[in-house]
């Protein structure tokens, strides 16, 4: 490998690495606003000037600059601290001093920067230029004065995002970020450009003037909006969740979320249940736990077992599954089921139901068809990777189902299972380019399990995976992505219905049972029920509206929690702010319940519910690790069922994109985001 | 140079003539199949000269034409200041030249003729035909002051021989482009000065050669 010398210190580095990451690899702090890990480099904002021997006697931009063997790079001579104080310096002709009134105040590079590289006065009398304010839509919030022309924004939008909406327009001292014509940013991972944004030109609009980066309480925890289980830092000042961040996670999300992970926060505020409630002569009553949970404890001692059914919805944490599951096949209830969409699935091996490339095994397929799911709305940041592969190694994609505006080029293959069982058949086109790809991974979406004939269908996938040869000695490319952050977990533990117990479509049928638990369960349609319905929840959505008696539970960002994603990645999430009023976490009310029951669960604290959890099922004890293509390859005979499989088109189960679950539903701006893209959609098809 | 913005005022749609599809299609065979938004910067200079001015609806239908997001286009049109994004005058638009030796010789006399003539720059006259525009260097700085008009470069100007020019315009006129000083070209004024002598031109002066220079030495020239 070459070796270079920096300030004096050798040190080796790969080939094709530029001055910049040299420098870095040396411990060497390189200033930076253009240059950004994940983006294209641009080499314009000047700040990473460093000297490099041999080579012209001047400064040089170490960003674009491609290291060289023997090359000798300082860092900290005269000639670099001047070009810095002096780029810092052009830098701030044009940036105004309202940092005491910007939001990056305390978190802005350019401040940092100032303070560390540049000088303490300016020279500068001229006037400051001003930009006009620039409409960007309802997440970002500009102040174009402030920019200073870095173009990260453009490039992430353009390269990361795959919109480019986001444009650099005139020239000079005009240079203007803008969108075309000042229409909204439409992209779902339109978010980021305001933590990559190294000034306070791009911030962020709901936040905006709410706090200030010291007063947050920061937390890591794990996203559950979709079924990846981004890294997130939520940021909270008191009892309230002010903001969600990026964590970098290269495995699975790098360092993106989507807009409904960053944004759907203020939902957290607003429709909560904060007390328990008793419905009385056909109206809710606020009521004491005690007087609700002994409601529910008579009405399940009441209840015969069969006639008793549970469901858990999309945002549950393992551990209140778990607790739900222990009580209730402790009482023999057999009607349990944590497939609210009504997916079929959860029977056969692990890995049936498992994304086993994990995501970023997925950056080496060569090859990906995509069945019955559009990842764009079901998993935003892994379509970015998706497209990151499409975009670097030429991955080559065919797709089956809905017409989806992706962000990558794709072989339309058919609409339905009839489509995929003829690609089975087909020795030309897609099918040739699966069969003579090296990795090629399928992708089954959610909304192709997810309905009547959906064993079926994943048996017809297994087929084509067979066919492709998608599974083989390391390398397992099927793929299962899942719609909600929940899925996972609930399939591990086996919270589906037993010995021909009920599934969830089949318990709201009228008249299926006569007690029906919702743990957070909204996406059901309980309009036929007739039963006694206990939820167990945050939110005064769906299942609360039907409810009888109602439970007032933990959000995500409110408990400490297991979460598997889609990869059957064991995350676990922290508590960052209490539940709100008298809410208490899901797995303590099962608990309380069960007291109350006569059947008392054997754990008082979570930490003995996670004993017994990871006792009873050793995969939820390994944290933060996926699965992957284990050595014991994936038998894919034992994958779905056989049956009719009839011909209805594959349909997303995200109709939208905003308001999949009850904390988006609640939230203004997710709201606020459905109506902007609404309206540029109407105003597109005017303009066509 | 001052921001540029889209004209307030835009056409309800654009279509692109017959010719000019015509040559935006030989523009972008030049480019590989793929690469064809390199044709960008061409077809702008199409519109332009089919309607005068680049207009928003144009825009987007070059985007369309060329596959390519309409932001990216309107980075290239407001990028460069020779595409005109408010309508010019129909008959002629007139830039002069205002960059220092041009401003030395008179620049400042042109404008104001301009200015008396058809009114404040970047804005066509009342009754649309004509517009004039300040801009820089134009490369004649030789036939210092001139101006552009339309797509000729008229040179030597005087206030009164411009004022002629667009007289000449209005009445329907086409001026013919050139020094309006009476010399030919950039030649010094009043005839050459050097390189007078005949025996310069009549072939005496040259001598015959023996070799071609860099041609290959004998002995390196390919055996055979």
């Amino acid at each position: 490998m070459p070796i270079a010398k920096v300030n004096g210190v050798e040190v080796e580095f790969e080939p094709g690495m530029t001055v910049l990451q040299v420098a870095e690899l040396a411990g060497e702090e390189i200033p930076r606003f253009c240059y950004h890990e994940r983006l294209s480099i641009a080499g314009n904002c000047r700040m990473c000037l460093v000297e490099v021997k041999p080579g012209p006697p001047k400064p040089q931009a170490s960003c674009a600059l491609p290291a060289a063997d023997k090359q000798e790079i300082f860092t900290n001579t005269p000639m670099v601290k001047k070009a810095r104080e002096g780029v810092m310096e052009f830098l701030l002709i044009n940036h105004p001093l309202d940092c005491p009134i910007c939001d990056q105040g305390g978190e802005c590079d350019l401040q940092d920067q100032a303070m560390g590289y540049g000088r303490d006065d300016s020279r500068y009398a001229e006037n400051k230029r001003a930009v006009e304010e620039k409409f960007m839509g309802p997440l970002i919030k500009t102040v174009m004065t402030r920019c200073i022309q870095c173009t990260r924004c453009v490039r992430f939008i353009t390269e990361v995002a795959g919109q480019s909406e986001i444009g650099l327009i005139s020239r000079g001292e005009d240079v203007e970020i803008t969108t075309y014509l000042e229409q909204a940013v439409t992209s779902e991972l339109s978010g980021n450009v305001i933590d990559l944004c190294p000034v306070g030109a791009l911030t962020s609009k709901p936040y905006a003037f709410n706090a200030r980066p010291w007063e947050l309480k920061k937390t890591e925890s794990v996203d559950v909006m979709d079924a990846l289980g981004s890294a997130i830092r939520i940021d909270a000042r008191g009892a309230e969740v002010m903001r969600v961040l990026p964590r970098i996670n290269d495995e699975v999300n790098e360092e993106w979320i989507s807009d409904k992970t960053r944004y759907a926060c203020d939902g957290l505020m607003r429709q909560r249940l904060d007390r328990p409630y008793v419905r009385e002569d056909g109206k809710l009553r606020p009521a004491s736990w005690a007087e609700a949970l002994s409601a529910v404890a008579a009405k399940i001692k009441a209840t015969a077992p069969d006639r008793i059914g549970v469901v858990a919805g999309d945002l549950q944490d393992a551990e209140s599954m778990k607790a739900a599951l222990d009580l209730f096949s402790g009482l023999g209830v057999k009607s349990l089921d944590c497939r609210q969409d009504g997916a079929r699935i959860g029977e056969g091996p692990r890995e049936s139901w498992l994304f086993n490339t994990t995501v970023m095994g997925l950056d080496e397929a060569d090859a990906l068809l995509l069945i019955g799911t559009n990842p764009r709305l079901e998993a935003a940041v892994l379509n970015a990777r998706i497209r990151k592969n499409w975009l670097g190694r030429d991955l080559k994609v065919g797709l089956i189902g809905e017409r989806a505006e992706l962000t990558y080029d794709y072989d339309y293959l058919g609409a339905g299972p009839a489509s995929l069982a003829e690609l089975i058949k087909a020795k030309k086109g897609f099918a040739a380019v699966l069969r003579e790809a090296k990795k090629p991974a399928i992708i089954i979406g959610a909304g192709a399990l997810a309905r009547d004939d959906g064993a079926a269908v994943l048996a017809l996938a297994a087929q084509a995976a067979k066919t492709f040869g998608v599974v083989a000695e390391g390398w397992n490319g099927f793929n299962v992505l899942h719609g909600a952050a929940s899925r996972v977990g609930g399939l591990d533990l086996g919270f589906i219905p037993k010995d021909g117990g009920l599934d969830a479509k089949a318990m709201t049928a009228k008249g299926a049972v006569d007690l029906l638990v919702l743990l957070g369960a909204d996406e059901l349609d309980l309009s036929a029920t007739d039963a006694f319905v206990v939820y167990l929840g945050t939110h005064g959505d769906a299942g609360a509206h039907r409810a009888d008696v109602i439970l007032p539970g933990a959000a995500y960002t409110e408990k400490d929690g297991l979460y598997v994603n889609t990869e059957g990645r064991v995350q676990m999430g922290e508590r960052a702010v209490f539940p709100k009023g008298e809410a208490r976490e899901d797995w303590a009310i099962l608990r309380a319940l069960s007291e109350r029951v006569g059947t008392k669960l054997p754990y008082d604290t979570l930490g003995q519910l996670r004993a017994k959890l990871f006792e009873d099922h050793p995969t939820f004890g390994q944290i933060d690790h996926a699965p992957g293509s284990t050595p014991a390859a994936l038998d894919l005979a034992a994958v779905g069922a056989g049956g009719e499989v009839s011909d209805t088109a594959f349909a997303s189960p995200v109709k939208d994109f905003y308001f999949t679950n009850p904390i988006a539903r609640a939230s203004v701006t997710m709201a606020d985001c459905s109506a902007s893209l609404a309206a540029a959609r109407a105003s597109r098809i005017a303009a066509e | 140079m001052s921001v540029r913005r889209l004209a307030k005022e835009q056409p309800a749609s654009f279509t692109f003539s017959e010719a000019t599809l015509e040559k935006a299609r030989w523009w972008i065979a030049k480019y590989p199949p793929g690469r064809q938004q390199s044709a960008v910067i061409p077809i702008l200079w199409l519109v332009q000269k089919q309607e005068g001015w680049v207009s928003e609806p144009a825009l987007r239908a070059i985007a369309e034409l060329l596959s390519m997001p309409v932001i990216r286009v309107l980075e290239v049109a407001t990028f460069y200041t020779m595409f005109q994004l408010e309508p010019v005058g129909t008959t002629a638009l007139i830039q002069v030249c205002g960059t220092t030796p041009c401003m030395l010789r008179g620049a400042g006399e042109l404008m104001k003729v301009c200015k008396d003539k058809i009114g404040p720059k970047n804005h066509p006259s009342a009754d649309g035909k004509f517009s004039w525009e300040e801009v820089e260097c134009l490369g004649a700085c030789c036939n210092a002051p001139m101006a552009q008009i339309n797509d000729y470069y008229y040179e030597d100007l005087t206030a009164e021989s411009l004022a002629k020019i667009i007289d000449d315009f209005a009445a329907g006129e086409a001026p013919k482009p050139g020094s309006y000083a009476g010399r030919h070209s950039s030649e010094p004024a009043g005839g050459a000065q050097t390189l007078t002598d005949p025996a310069l031109y009549d072939g005496s002066a040259g001598k015959p050669i023996k070799s071609l220079p860099n041609a290959p030495k004998p002995e390196e020239a390919p055996a055979g």
